[in-house]
């Protein structure tokens, strides 16, 4: 079941959150950052209410939402692969890394999700592994030394072992 | 629970003489690159193996007490990053390179069990290819001098009591039982301790300014955003050494009159972020935070801040914004943060890396530090050297180290025997060094007259192949993106400067383009707000400086030197060298080449597409590229 429907949503997990972490205006971007872990991404409606909850105008968190770049308002990929750009990797040929994958998932101009939800493609500046560039990181799994073969291996196997518990691709 | 200072004394006498009672014990890396490269599947194996072949462990040292012989423990980043997995052993110094899980079986069998060496574990030099058995004699490690990052694969990062047993909070000890806050400052300015993040603003100025204010309030702020591309030295020390910047801070809070501190790491850094938890909730645990600290009526508690992902947030005044909850955007000063920082209250901001120095400037005094380094830079500094280098990694070296040392001894020089062109020094606020630098004293003061700067450490090597005026692109499009849009000068003026050498990459760039370019430049170096800013358009300075006549040959002549750009790539057919066999013609996929049988033939540049199918088809090796 995918969190990235807009019916009747439950804010239980979104007050529990708030709660575990005070009322006070400092903790706002540590509750997106939580928000956005339940939910992949940050969907409107949660932010317009964590806003009334915590007594802070919309349009401030909306600030706060875009302003940085962790945060998305679009739902993203079970697997989020995040690609390093940094100047080690991207002098050892990110670039290919980031063609091959694109190609690999088969994702048009200007689109970043696969259509079924299941990955997500980002670039990043520098993930501070220079030693084993080129780098990605597939939800937090650091993968070193890459080359355009080894990533459609991993996604290969990705694809694989959500075979086994779905067959929706 | 550590209550006085002679708790702690005891504790780390009791830590080493348990020391004493073991055998060896196998210290697997468990850095980020280590881990990425399988570590852990390889400390599981080993552990594994020890405890099924009943070699009395005591794995995880939670438990203090039984005396063992053999212990397998995580430890954190060694720096040699590139030879990863790495696996030591000590007491023996014993250093094992690319470990793989199906080692694991060979290392208890033939080192643990015999005591003898694994030759093909052993790491070899790629040029001399000599075998090393201790980290001691490799190149790699003999010119370094490991003080920041001494503890750094050498200790369990997750247990409190290695810390402790190797000297750790004895500092914390001293200043709470026998200085007073300015004693400290004293110290910390006579050792002229310099900021590592990048500034070189004197701490013990900052120090002080802070313990002279006057207020209730204050705070004490740890900036880990370390997000140069390029650079990882703070993220190795928050992974492998966490409590060395807990005292740091806690000094630090004692000094200048703070209660509480914050630590603002990375989003990118989750294992950083794990390590520091675990280290504040055990020094929670044993009394080394929160009330009453070694019942010397001082206190002070700590607090980890994740970043969100935004670059600025480096900058002081940025940083704090963030801690409060609000978009990260710098401000105008004064005040400065020592005035209002926090809140608007008084702030202490270091950086990890500086406050990871002071423990042990305390201990053996600020004469000792003031022995290593340059006179107006004393001390060392970590670098995470990576490019186009052999030996990729952290290093620490003392202050006014060349370049040539630095590449050659430590680094191993250029791989594939290519021709060393450039180094990137300190990221996107940095700029490029040149050959004619290889023998320049790497500090804070002349780098500055280079043009370049220390910035955070990060030094990325390229070599021939490598187009400088596409790594100014590079860096403008980061800063540009990273730029957080509140000056005018900052969020224009980058925009503005990418779009020139976009123009220039792909073959459109005029005259006009270079001047308005370096004119730019220089207005937003003195026109920003912030340091981003002000430092923004050093990369593009600087090639410019060094490098013009590839910008020259990007302008006039449509030609990539380097052959980087794709968009001035070309083909042409040497006619000396074509017998006309056709083959060229009948690979092109956009029929761009034309001629007759045994008679040169010729590229259309109009209709070729650049795909390279006939380069590496012809037989003569007539196709060139240009």
């Amino acid at each position: 079941m995918l969190a990235g429907t807009h019916s009747q949503r439950s804010f239980k997990r979104v007050n529990e959150i708030i709660k575990a972490n005070g009322n006070q205006k400092s903790a706002l971007i540590t509750i997106l950052q939580e928000v956005q872990e339940e939910y992949r991404y940050l969907p409107e409606e949660i932010l317009t209410y964590i806003a009334t909850v915590m007594g802070i105008s919309p349009s401030k968190v909306f600030g706060v939402a875009t302003f940085y770049e962790n945060f998305s308002l679009e739902p993203k990929g079970k697997y989020v692969i995040k690609v390093c750009d940094g100047t080690a990797c991207h002098v050892r040929k990110s670039r290919d890394i980031l063609k091959a994958l694109r190609k690999k998932l088969e994702l048009k101009e200007g689109q970043n999700t696969t259509k079924d939800l299941l990955f997500t493609l980002e670039t990043v500046s520098c993930l501070g592994a220079c030693g084993l560039a080129p780098v990605m990181v597939i939800n937090d799994k650091v993968y070193g030394k890459m080359t355009p073969d080894a990533v459609e291996k991993v996604i290969d196997d990705i694809i694989e072992s959500e075979g086994i518990v779905n067959d929706q691709r | 629970m550590i209550k006085d200072r002679g708790d702690l004394e005891r504790a780390a006498a009791a830590w080493r003489e348990e020391q004493k009672k073991c055998g060896l014990k196998v210290l697997i890396c468990a850095g980020t690159g280590c881990v990425a490269g399988g570590s852990m599947e390889v400390y599981r194996r080993i552990k594994e193996l020890v405890e099924a072949e009943g070699l009395n462990t005591l794995v995880d040292l939670d438990k203090h007490g039984d005396s063992k012989k053999i212990r397998v423990s995580p430890s954190g980043c060694h720096g040699f990053c590139e030879m990863g997995p790495i696996v030591r052993i000590e007491p023996k110094g014993i250093f094992y390179t690319k470990v793989k899980p199906e080692d694991a079986e060979d290392i208890v069998e033939i080192t643990l069990k015999k005591g003898e060496v694994i030759d093909r574990l052993l790491y070899r030099h790629p040029v001399t290819g000599e075998r090393y058995i201790e980290e001691e004699n490799m190149p790699f490690y003999k010119k370094q001098k490991r003080n920041v990052l001494k503890n750094c694969g050498r200790i369990n990062p997750e247990d409190i009591f290695e810390y402790i047993g190797n000297n750790g909070y004895h500092a914390l000890a001293k200043v709470l039982t026998e200085m007073t806050p300015e004693g400290v400052c004293q110290i910390i300015n006579k050792a002229n301790l310099r900021g590592r993040g990048g500034g070189g603003f004197p701490a013990g100025i900052k120090w002080d300014s802070v313990r002279k204010e006057n207020s209730e309030i204050k705070y004490v702020v740890c900036n880990g955003d370390e997000g140069d591309p390029g650079a990882f030295m703070d993220r190795s020390i928050m992974e492998g050494d966490p409590h060395r910047v807990l005292e740091g801070m806690l000094i630090a809070g004692y000094a200048s009159g703070a209660k509480e501190g914050y630590i603002y790491v990375r989003a990118e850094y989750p294992l950083a972020v794990k390590r520091l938890q675990k280290a504040v909730k055990q020094a929670r645990e044993h009394g080394l935070l929160g009330e009453n600290i070694l019942s010397t009526g001082f206190s002070f508690d700590i607090k980890i801040n994740k970043g969100a992902g935004a670059f600025v947030c480096g900058e002081g005044s940025a940083l704090t914004a963030s801690i409060e909850g609000n978009r990260g955007m710098p401000r105008t000063k004064p005040p400065r943060t020592v005035q209002a920082g926090l809140w608007g209250k008084p702030t202490l901001l270091n950086n990890v890396e500086t406050f990871a120095n002071v423990p042990d400037i305390i201990i053996n005094g600020a004469e000792w530090f003031l022995g290593m380094g340059t006179p107006n830079s004393p001390g060392t500094k970590a670098f995470a050297l990576t490019g186009n280098i052999v030996n990729t990694g952290l290093i620490e070296v003392p202050m006014g180290i060349t370049l040539r040392e630095i590449i050659y001894d430590i680094g191993g020089g250029i791989p594939g025997g290519k021709e060393f062109k450039a180094v990137q020094i300190g990221g996107p606020s940095g700029g490029c060094l040149t050959k004619k630098h290889m023998d320049l004293p790497l500090d804070f003061d002349s780098l500055e007259k280079a043009g370049a700067m220390i910035g955070s450490g990060g030094l990325v090597v390229m070599d021939e192949d490598a187009c400088m005026v596409e790594v100014a692109r590079f860096f403008m499009d980061f800063t540009q993106k990273e730029s957080c849009g509140k000056c005018v000068p900052c969020r224009e003026g980058t925009k503005r400067m990418l779009e020139i050498l976009e123009r220039i990459v792909s073959g459109n760039g005029t005259m006009e383009d270079i001047e308005l370019l370096e004119e730019l430049a220089i207005t937003v170096k003195t026109g920003s707000l912030c340091g981003l800013g002000k430092t923004a358009a050093n990369p593009v300075l600087t090639t410019l400086k060094y490098f013009g006549d590839e910008y020259l040959a990007h302008v006039k002549e449509k030609k990539c030197p380097a052959g980087v750009c794709r968009a001035l790539k070309g083909y042409s057919i040497d006619p000396e060298k074509c017998k006309g066999c056709s083959k060229c013609s009948k690979v092109c996929p956009v029929n761009a080449i034309t001629g007759k049988i045994k008679q040169a033939f010729t590229i259309d540049r109009e209709k070729c597409i650049k795909c390279g199918a006939c380069v590496s088809t012809c037989p003569f090796n007539a196709v060139e590229e240009g």
